[in-house]
């Protein structure tokens, strides 16, 4: 089991697969569960602080949430009927293999830190999902990986992933369950220990992908005083300038979530993306819309509804 | 002071050297700081979350406030201990599933409701003269910020001619942005330093004066 197929949308596909009906039906279908229940249960009152199971003050999220997942199981179905889904080049991303394969030329170890965040934080799972591509290239290369953790979770989660890149590419017998492993729940702690192993182990390739807080200087401070190429991904604004300093490659904000689509090609992945890239069209027309509105003095109405409560 | 204060003082002191040694390179003293750290925060933990979440959101409430449904979540953290057994640990990736699905989603509608539309609302500023050219300089450059910094981000296309044009107006942003934290940041550490090296000075310092005087 992939780390993707964790996700519900795989189950959906599927279903609309095996279904030959196509993914409308199942797209139908998604939303009378889920408003047949949201009508019965509404109260008259429209009260939003109402112990109510539908909220009509969050009826814009409702819509969005709707259209996102439509326009991305579109895009994911053209994915994979074979239509080019152009996605433009990702520097960062395309020296992950070349980093790697420096680490196998060196005979020296890659790290991958995926954050210090929980397993309930999208930086994480993100992390985790490249680190998935990551390890199937050391995989191949038979270059050694080390993972340091912080949670249990992510432990769990890490060994799957890195479990399942070594079965894909073959090398089932290369894997070790040590190779993701965990380090100690204090932050700095854990800042201390991946600095200690950078000083002694030298790996060539420090690669950081998922949620970083103070610790981000720290390590990236540290990888390039033992001389290793590194490459970083984190969404936290604060930390995003220390990495850029002392990392030869950063990926800033959604460059992060865009990585393992990037990396993988995978249809599912790549419908998100795309869906992702056509929501950010909308947002730009919504703005412009609003800001004429608004300019012209008849915008109550309209910004109303970005209302959030 | 007594012979418990001095001890305190004396072993703070030489974890606070004995990382900032590791400025110069790997050694002993780092080594030893490094693992009694890494040690302490795993027994630590184990306390914390055995206390703060096992007994007081689980175990309590079921027994005292008859909240029976919390041995729901409490049977998915008992399916992680499966992880141990070669044959059955894919049942542990039921609990990983619930909680990842449930972080999309919950992320989902949690980032529209607190980012994107709130953002949205923000950005929709009046490009007029009517609240003097303050406000109007100040509009244009919020409104050229949020959208050049979107398109930054806007994959689908290679970022050539206008678009390559927007986006680096948006590179721009985002840079001086990553500035002031930077700067800011920094500060905040500055201020950690100083607060250490207060400590080494006047704490272990004057407890060696206190000492010998």
């Amino acid at each position: 089991m992939t780390f993707q197929q964790f996700s519900l949308s795989n189950d959906v596909r599927n279903l609309a697969s095996a279904s030959r009906l196509g993914i409308f039906p199942i797209i139908l279908l998604t939303i009378l569960i889920f408003l047949i229940p949201a009508f019965s249960f509404a109260q008259a009152d429209s009260d939003p602080s109402a112990n109510s199971y539908f909220r009509a003050d969050r009826i814009n999220a409702l819509i969005a949430m709707v259209l996102f997942s439509v326009v991305i199981l579109i895009y994911t179905r053209w994915a994979k009927a074979g239509k080019d889904l152009f996605i433009r080049k990702i520097n960062g991303l395309d020296e992950v293999e070349e980093a790697v394969g420096r680490a196998t030329e060196m005979g020296r170890p890659v790290l991958f830190v995926p954050g210090i965040g929980e397993i309930d934080e999208i930086e994480t799972i993100a992390g985790v999902s490249i680190l998935g591509r990551v390890a199937r290239i050391t995989a191949r290369y038979e270059t050694p990986l080390l993972v340091p953790v912080r949670y249990p979770m992510v432990l769990a989660a890490g060994q799957e992933v890195v479990q399942q890149a070594y079965i894909e590419e073959g090398k089932a017998d290369s894997y070790d369950k040590d190779i993701v492993r965990y380090v100690a729940g204090e932050q700095f702690a854990f800042t201390a220990t991946v600095n200690g192993f950078m000083m002694r182990e030298r790996p060539a390739t420090n690669i950081y992908m998922g949620a970083f807080f103070a610790e981000s200087l720290l390590l990236a401070e540290t990888g390039n005083a033992a001389g290793s190429i590194q490459i970083a991904g984190t969404a936290q604004p604060a930390q995003l300038p220390f990495f850029i300093a002392a990392c030869d490659y950063t990926l800033m904000g959604e460059e992060l979530y865009a990585a393992s689509a990037y990396l993988s090609r995978e249809p599912l992945l790549l419908g998100g993306l795309k869906g992702q890239d056509w929501m950010k069209v909308l947002i730009i027309i919504l703005i412009f819309l609003g800001i004429m509105l608004v300019s012209a003095g008849v915008s109550d109405w309209y910004l109303s509804m970005f209302e959030s409560v | 002071m007594s012979l418990i204060e001095y001890t305190q003082i004396w072993l703070e002191a030489f974890v606070t050297l004995s990382l900032f040694s590791f400025l110069y390179k790997d050694n002993p003293c780092y080594k030893i700081t490094e693992h009694v750290f890494a040690g302490l925060s795993a027994g630590y933990y184990f306390g914390l979350i055995w206390h703060a979440v096992i007994l007081q959101q689980m175990i309590d409430p079921m027994f005292d406030n008859g909240k029976w449904w919390l041995f729901i979540p409490g049977i998915l953290g008992v399916l992680m201990f499966s992880r141990f057994s070669q044959k059955y640990s894919w049942i542990s990736r039921l609990s990983l599933a619930f909680v990842m699905g449930n972080t999309a989603g919950i992320f989902l509608l949690s980032e529209l409701h607190g980012k994107v539309l709130p953002q949205m609302q923000s950005t929709m500023l009046s490009l007029g003269f009517e609240n003097g050219l303050g406000s109007f300089v100040l509009a244009v450059i919020v409104v050229a910020g949020v959208i050049s910094t979107l398109t930054y981000f806007y994959f689908s296309r290679e970022h050539k001619g206008l678009l390559g044009g927007v986006a680096r107006v948006g590179i721009w942003f985002i840079m001086i942005s990553f500035g002031a934290h930077f700067g800011y940041t920094v500060m905040a550490r500055i201020s950690l330093l100083i607060g250490r090296v207060q400590f080494l000075y006047f704490d272990w310092i004057g407890s060696i004066i206190n000492l010998f005087s």
